[in-house]
């Protein structure tokens, strides 16, 4: 389906699947400025969001539900001191149709608007599993957020993001069905971890003048610096978002007496993970990456608070220095206060070791392609290029495997991502991959002088797509890269190539 | 371990209630409220923060303050090099001269290009000169040099640093990249001095905002493919 160009439409492709899957739901967002506020001490902060609020407005969308979206960039002349009034809303990481998915060349002005059209369709429907897809390419937590290339950090720092969540007939958001996982919203609460800094006059403030990686000095969850969350005697599911810009956290949930409360982990970049995981030494999460996780608090008395706590150290935007602090000495991003309500609970319990979904069986891939992450006089370049939006780096053969070794250079740290396709890492420096990145995925952090393999199928739809650095300043500072899918492929940046 | 500190500025934060959910309502502890004022503009601010009004020299020894004279009110672009770089800055003159082509008599009149030296000491504005008289390059992108600790807040002012004090110390780690902004209109980012010149020219150009009239990316593909010697790679 063809733009409607005349009507103020940004869009420059037309629709794949508009007609072949057609919306039963229609939304209408409009991305405007709005004053918030993000603590009772600070001024109203003028924040850009999706439809008025801090994160936008989450999403609850079911597979074999597409949903078209109308989205008005209606922002305002005046940008406050960062951010560009041009946009282009990516979801990071349906199985979307490359003109809905928010490339970051995709950006359209002022009075504009662009409809992106979600299908909520699982991989392999068009191709390996006709006609609705495989099971095991379920997605649970996705988020949406701006993509304007060169300004993603900008505009995503003023607020434009949001949780984008998908549910089915397994994970249904009713912990008296399916997986029974704790029920949506009561139970099942999605959380974005920002960390931000504010002038002396406490106005928002972005570091103009950094192409490292920013970090912030305070807090926010859900838009708001350093919240307390009153929490029932039971199991609660949390989709953890690392928000960005640059900082990476490694939680844990610390007790008043500084000893760790353990927890679950179920679902990696939302994909369930084949069974939970417990841990008792924290959960490392990168920018983008979601974690959800079922917490525990029926042994708590009433009264209890819990916090959850940084204790990974972070000096600069380069990366941690993986130094952990003692407990009680992070940053107490969240207080979970424990009331006293009884209430029942019947959701699944993950020390049970419920089975979730299956990991997809690969098949032979066609090529295997090697990306190497380094900087070159202060420049991100990856294979020794730089991004250009009309630069197609390689071509991917459409219903193809193929599998790719990224390599990190030395001195930094970066979470790659990769758009549409959940990737299953096969190995991590030589080494079988840890039980929690033994899912899909599709952030991969790559530390110094990291070799990471990963393996994918490009299922079902064509057209561009980049894979970039979402530490979104190294990211605006071009480490990204143009793929496209289409019929053919080509062998570009295949191994021996370099 | 002091990073991960409480800064001093907003010591009074007490917790906030959090916005999903079945959540509470509460207000601030409130008792040693700070009360802000909002003094100056935004641009002001980013005067202030990054844009330090230096005495600077150019090629031509033409006195000129930073903020004032060359990005008050104007679309720029400012890179930073040194005339003996030893090949490094080379590559990125080079493609900043196609860059400088392909947007034509634009530069000078709305669009100024500006390269600050790194190296002040010996980048004297007549040696500034030779360098542009050498490489051809056409008015309207000035060179400049200046006092070595002002250029070097200047340096750092606008960006061109790294965090780690030995990435910053090495020089060559600040000739690659190029800052591009509209000072009125509050936009500064960041290109990669040796991306294909094209692209350069589409990202200045988003500097003009919705009432600009870009010249099409076929069009700049192709005065670019006219021009003798370059290969212009595209896949």
């Amino acid at each position: 389906m063809a733009p409607n160009t005349a009507a103020g439409e940004a869009r420059t492709r037309n629709h794949q699947a508009l007609t072949t899957l057609p919306p039963v739901k229609f939304y209408e967002v409009h991305q405007r400025e709005q004053l918030l506020s993000v603590h009772p001490d600070l001024p109203l902060q003028r924040m850009w969001t999706f439809n008025g609020t801090v994160p936008g407005q989450t999403y609850v969308a079911r597979y074999g539900e597409p949903i078209l979206v109308r989205n008005f960039n209606d922002l305002p002349n005046d940008n406050g001191g960062f951010g560009i009034q041009s946009v282009s809303a990516h979801l990071h990481n349906g199985h979307t149709p490359s003109e809905s998915d928010g490339f970051p060349c995709d950006f359209f002005g002022q009075g504009k608007f662009y409809d992106q059209h979600y299908p909520n369709v699982l991989a392999g429907f068009a191709s390996s599993h006709p006609p609705l897809g495989d099971i095991r390419e379920s997605m649970s937590t996705l988020w949406y957020h701006d993509h304007r290339v060169d300004f993603t950090a900008q505009n995503v720092y003023k607020g434009l993001a949001g949780f984008y969540l998908l549910f089915n007939d397994f994970d249904t958001g009713n912990e008296n069905t399916g997986f029974r996982l704790p029920t949506f919203p009561d139970f099942d609460v999605p959380m974005i971890f920002n960390d931000k800094n504010f002038d002396p006059d406490g106005v928002l403030a972005f570091d103009l003048a950094n192409r490292d990686g920013i970090l912030g000095d305070k807090f926010l969850v859900n838009g708001k610096i350093q919240p307390f969350f009153e929490v029932k005697r039971r199991r609660y599911r949390f989709r953890w978002l690392n928000g960005g810009p640059s900082r990476f956290y490694r939680f844990y949930l610390t007790k008043s007496n500084l000893t760790n409360h353990p927890f679950w982990i179920i679902s990696n970049d939302g994909n369930l993970l084949k069974n939970p995981v417990q841990t008792t030494s924290g959960l490392m999460i990168a920018v983008a990456e979601r974690m959800d996780v079922i917490v525990d608090f029926s042994s708590f008395a009433a009264g209890s608070i819990i916090h959850l706590e940084n204790r990974l150290e972070q000096c600069d935007g380069a990366g941690p220095t993986n130094n952990i602090l003692p407990a009680g000495q992070g940053n107490k991003v969240l207080e979970f206060r424990v009331v006293s309500d009884t209430v029942t609970d019947n959701s699944v319990n993950p020390a049970t070791n419920p089975t979730f979904y299956q990991v997809p069986t690969r098949v032979a891939e066609r090529i295997t392609r090697c990306f190497k992450f380094d900087r070159e006089n202060g420049q991100w370049i990856i294979n020794g290029k730089l991004f250009d939006c009309d630069d197609v780096r390689f071509r991917v053969k459409r219903n193809t495997a193929e599998i790719w070794e990224l390599e990190g250079g030395r001195d930094w740290s970066h979470p790659i991502h990769i758009h549409f396709e959940e990737h299953q890492v096969l190995e991590r420096n030589r080494n079988t991959p840890s039980l929690i990145e033994r899912g899909r995925k599709d952030v991969i952090r790559l530390g110094e002088g990291d070799d990471v393999r990963i393996y994918f199928r490009f299922r079902d739809f064509v057209g561009r797509y980049p894979m970039h650095c979402h530490n979104t300043i190294h990211e605006d500072h071009a480490m990204m890269l143009r793929f496209d899918i289409d019929d053919t492929g080509n062998n570009n940046e295949d191994c021996d190539s370099h | 371990m002091s990073r991960l500190n409480r800064r001093t500025m907003l010591t009074t934060l007490a917790v906030a209630p959090v916005a999903i959910g079945a959540v509470a309502q509460s207000a601030s502890s409130g008792s040693d409220k700070k009360t802000f004022k909002t003094s100056e503009s935004p641009r002001k601010k980013l005067q202030k923060r990054y844009f330090p009004n230096f005495e600077l020299t150019t090629h031509d020894g033409r006195k000129v303050r930073f903020y004032d004279d060359l990005i008050k009110d104007k679309i720029v672009v400012i890179n930073f090099m040194y005339v003996k770089c030893e090949g490094i800055c080379m590559p990125i003159t080079a493609n900043l001269k196609r860059v400088q082509k392909l947007l034509g008599d634009r530069i000078g009149r709305d669009i100024f290009m500006y390269s600050i030296t790194l190296k002040p000491e010996e980048d004297t504005p007549a040696r500034l000169k030779q360098y542009v008289k050498a490489h051809h390059i056409k008015p309207g992108w000035t060179f400049l040099t200046g006092k070595p600790d002002e250029i070097n807040t200047l340096r750092r002012s606008l960006g061109f640093k790294d965090a780690k004090a030995k990435l910053d110390q090495d020089l060559t780690n600040h000739t690659g990249m190029v800052k591009y902004g509209n000072e009125g209109r509050l936009w500064w980012a960041m290109f990669p001095g040796r991306a294909n010149a094209p692209w350069i020219v589409e990202c200045i150009q988003w500097m003009d905002g919705p009432n600009g009239k870009p010249i099409p990316r076929a069009d700049l593909d192709k005065a670019l493919s006219k021009e003798s010697g370059h290969k212009h790679s595209k896949t």
